[in-house]
C-alpha cells in the first residue's frame, strides 16, 4: 500500500550500521523517559527525521529493528502524524496556517503570493530543494494572522511582509 | 489584591521571569505549603471549593475530575499527570501566551496537581510547532530541577516528581484526552472508548489526569491567596478569571485576562477596539472553531459558561472569532469543514465519511453549483454527525458551526444557489 511497497530493503545490514551513534544515543535517552518501547518508536522517528530531514523506508526499518517493533505498526504510526515526513522535503519546511482566523485575514491571497515566489503549491518542494510548502492547522497566534512557520520560526502578519526578502534570508542561510 | 493571577508576570518586552524572580513574586507558594504539611486531600478540597472548571474547552469541574483518581493504600503505585498543551483549536491562542510568558506558573501548577493525585511522573504534551514554548519551558524545568523543586524527595516531603517534555508529532485529534494518551504511548492517536476513564485507567493503564495549560495555571493562585479571593475575582456565576481572545477584523485583536462574567460587548469594544472601519459584526464563534455561532444580538450576554450555553453555544476556549459583513459566512464555514474533514482520525464512519462529504458540498457552493438538495444533505449531516452518534467529540464539534450557520445565515446559502456564485466575491 504505502511507500514500503515495490521496493526491497536489504535487511542484512544491522540497524546499528544504519543509525548513527548520535541517533542511537538520543534514542537510548528517550528510553529512560517512557516505560514502554512503543512510545520510544515515535520519538525515534522524530530523532531520525531531525538528522536526515525525513523518514525513509530504510530509516523506518532500522528504527523498527533497533527497537524490536513490528515494521507495519511503526509505519502506521509514521503515516498518522503530519509532522513525520515519509517523503523527502526541502531544507526549510513551510507550515502554512490555513485555519479559520487566518482565512478571514486573507491567508489564501497571501498563499498565492508564496506559491508564486517559490514556484510551488501545497505538498510540493521547490526546484532548488530549499522549500517545501505544507498546510497546517491553526498555529495559535490568531491576533497576528495570517501566520506561517519556516523551519522552527514563526512569521506573523504575513500580509505586511516582504515575502521575497523573507525567503531569501533562508536561502542564504547555508549551515 | 491580585486581579490577574494568570498574566500578572507576563511582559513580552523582557524575558520571562526566572525561578528566583517568579518565587519573589509569590510563586511556588503551594509547594512550600505542601512542605509545611498540606496534604493531598486538602489540596483537592481547595480546588473543589474554588469552583475551577477546565479551560480546555469542555468546562468540566477540575476538582471533581481529580476526585475519581484512586487514592490511599490500595491505589496503584504509579499514577500520571499530563498537561494538554496541544493547543490547536482553530482561533485559539491562549495557552501559548501562558507558556511563553510565565513558564514557572505552569510548572508551579503541575507540582500542585501532581501532588494532589500523588503522581510521580508528569508529561507536558506540547504541540510540536510550539518551538518557542518548548525552549522556554525546558529552561524553566532545568531551573526547577536545580532548585530541588522537581526530582526525588522534593523539599523533604517524600514526594517525587519528574516532569518530562513531550513534543507532539501533530494532528488536532491529539487534543482529545484519550487520543492524546495513545499518542503519548507512541500509537496512532485514535480516541479510546470510555469507560474506563483515564482517571482510573489512563496512560499505560495507570490512573491519569489530563488538564489543560490554562486550567493548571489557575492552581498556584488558589493555593496562595485562597478560596474567598478566587471566588471574588468573577463578575458572573463561574469563578476566577479567564483568558479571552479576539481574532478576525477587529481594530485591535488580542488576548486578555478578564474576570469570568465580563460582558461580551466589553471584550469586543473596549479590548478589541470594535470592528475595523467600514465593517459590521455579522456573527462570531465564542470559543474556537467547534462552537456554535452567536449573533450581534448576543453581545450583551456575559462571558460565563451558563450564559453562553443559554444562547445555544459554548464558552469553550473563550477565544472569539469574528465574522464581519464583508466576509462570506458560507466560505468561513467551508473553511472549518475542510479543517475538520482533514483532521478526522478516520476511526468512526459518521466522521470519516460524513465530513469529506460536507466539505465537498461547500466546495460546490463556492463554485456556484450549490443546490437546495445540497442544503438538505447538509442539514441531515448536522444530525448524522451530532452528539451521541460518533466515537468522540470531533464531528459533533464540526456540526456546531455548521448547524448554527445554516440556521443563522440561511439567506447567504440561498444567494449562493440563486446567483450561482459567491455573492461576496467581486
Amino acid at each position: 500500500m504505502s511507500a514500503m511497497s515495490g521496493k526491497v530493503i536489504a535487511s542484512t545490514a544491522l540497524p546499528s550500521d544504519y543509525l548513527s551513534e548520535e541517533e542511537i544515543a538520543e534514542i537510548e535517552h528517550e528510553r529512560t523517559l517512557y516505560p514502554d518501547t512503543r512510545a520510544v518508536g515515535l520519538e525515534a522517528l522524530k530523532i531520525v527525521q531531525k538528522q536526515r530531514g525525513w523518514v525513509s523506508d530504510e530509516s523506518l526499518l532500522a528504527v523498527a529493528e533497533y527497537l524490536g517493533l513490528p515494521v507495519a505498526e511503526l509505519e502506521g504510526v509514521a503515516t498518522f502524524f503530519n509532522l513525520i515526513y515519509r517523503r523527502p522535503v526541502g531544507k526549510n519546511v513551510i507550515l502554512y496556517c490555513n485555519s479559520v482566523s487566518c482565512w478571514i485575514m486573507g491567508c489564501d491571497q497571501v498563499r498565492e503570493k508564496v506559491s508564486e515566489e517559490l514556484g510551488i503549491e501545497f505538498g510540493e518542494t521547490s526546484e532548488d530543494g530549499e522549500f517545501t510548502l505544507i498546510p497546517v492547522p491553526c498555529l495559535g497566534d490568531c491576533d497576528r494572522a495570517p501566520v506561517m512557520m519556516v523551519g522552527p520560526d514563526l512569521h506573523r502578519n504575513l500580509d505586511r511582509q516582504d515575502l521575497g526578502e523573507l525567503f531569501s534570508r533562508y536561502r542564504n542561510n547555508q549551515d | 489584591m491580585v486581579t490577574n493571577p494568570l498574566t500578572r508576570n507576563i511582559d513580552f518586552s523582557r524575558q520571562p521571569l526566572d525561578l528566583a524572580a517568579y518565587e519573589k513574586s509569590g510563586g511556588y507558594h503551594g509547594l512550600h505549603a505542601i512542605a509545611r504539611g498540606l496534604d493531598p486531600a486538602d489540596v483537592l478540597d481547595r480546588v473543589k471549593e474554588s469552583g475551577l472548571k477546565g479551560r480546555g474547552g469542555a468546562g468540566f469541574p477540575t476538582g471533581l475530575k481529580w476526585s475519581f483518581v484512586p487514592m490511599g493504600e490500595g491505589a496503584p503505585q504509579q499514577k500520571y499527570f499530563v498537561v494538554n498543551a496541544d493547543e490547536m483549536e482553530p482561533g485559539t491562542f491562549k495557552d501559548r501566551l501562558l507558556m511563553e510568558g510565565d513558564p514557572h506558573l505552569l510548572i508551579d501548577g503541575m507540582i500542585i496537581a501532581s501532588y494532589a493525585i500523588q503522581a510521580s511522573k508528569a508529561y507536558i504534551f506540547l504541540r510540536g510547532e510550539y518551538t518557542d514554548s518548548e525552549r522556554i519551558l525546558r529552561k524553566a524545568l532545568a531551573e526547577a530541577y536545580e532548585r530541588g523543586y522537581l526530582g526525588k524527595n522534593i523539599l523533604d516531603t517524600g514526594f517525587d516528581l519528574d516532569i518530562i517534555m513531550h513534543t507532539s508529532a501533530g494532528r488536532y485529534i491529539c487534543g482529545e484526552e484519550t487520543a492524546l494518551l495513545n499518542a503519548l504511548e507512541g500509537k496512532r492517536a485514535n480516541p479510546r472508548a470510555k469507560p474506563p476513564f483515564p482517571q482510573v485507567s489512563g496512560l499505560w493503564g495507570k490512573p491519569t489526569i489530563v488538564n489543560n495549560v490554562e486550567t493548571i495555571c489557575n492552581l498556584p493562585g488558589i493555593l496562595a491567596w485562597g478560596i474567598d479571593w478566587y471566588r471574588s475575582l468573577t463578575k458572573g456565576n463561574d469563578h476566577g478569571t479567564k483568558l479571552f481572545g479576539i481574532s478576525g477584523k477587529a481594530r485591535t485583536p488580542g488576548c486578555w485576562e478578564l474576570p469570568l462574567g465580563t460582558p461580551i460587548r466589553e471584550l469586543l469594544e473596549v479590548y478589541g477596539g470594535g470592528m475595523r472601519d467600514g465593517l459590521q459584526l455579522k456573527g462570531f464563534l465564542p470559543g474556537g472553531g467547534s462552537t456554535d455561532f452567536m449573533l450581534p444580538e448576543h453581545l450583551d450576554l456575559n462571558l460565563d459558561y451558563d450564559d453562553i450555553a443559554g444562547a445555544g453555544s459554548r464558552l469553550a476556549t473563550g477565544t472569539l472569532i469574528l465574522l464581519d459583513d464583508k466576509t462570506c459566512p458560507v466560505g468561513m464555514i467551508g473553511n472549518l469543514m475542510t479543517f475538520f474533514s482533514h483532521e478526522s482520525c478516520g476511526y468512526c464512519t459518521p466522521c470519516r465519511d460524513g465530513l469529506p462529504w460536507v466539505d465537498e458540498i461547500f466546495r460546490e457552493f463556492e463554485r456556484g453549483n450549490g443546490t437546495h438538495k445540497d442544503l438538505a444533505i447538509l442539514e441531515e449531516h448536522v444530525d448524522y454527525m451530532g452528539p451521541g452518534k460518533t466515537f468522540c467529540a470531533l464531528a459533533p464539534g464540526a456540526t456546531a458551526p455548521l448547524g448554527s450557520g445554516l440556521r443563522y445565515f440561511r439567506e447567504d446559502f440561498e444567494r449562493h444557489i440563486t446567483e450561482q456564485r459567491c455573492p461576496y466575491k467581486h
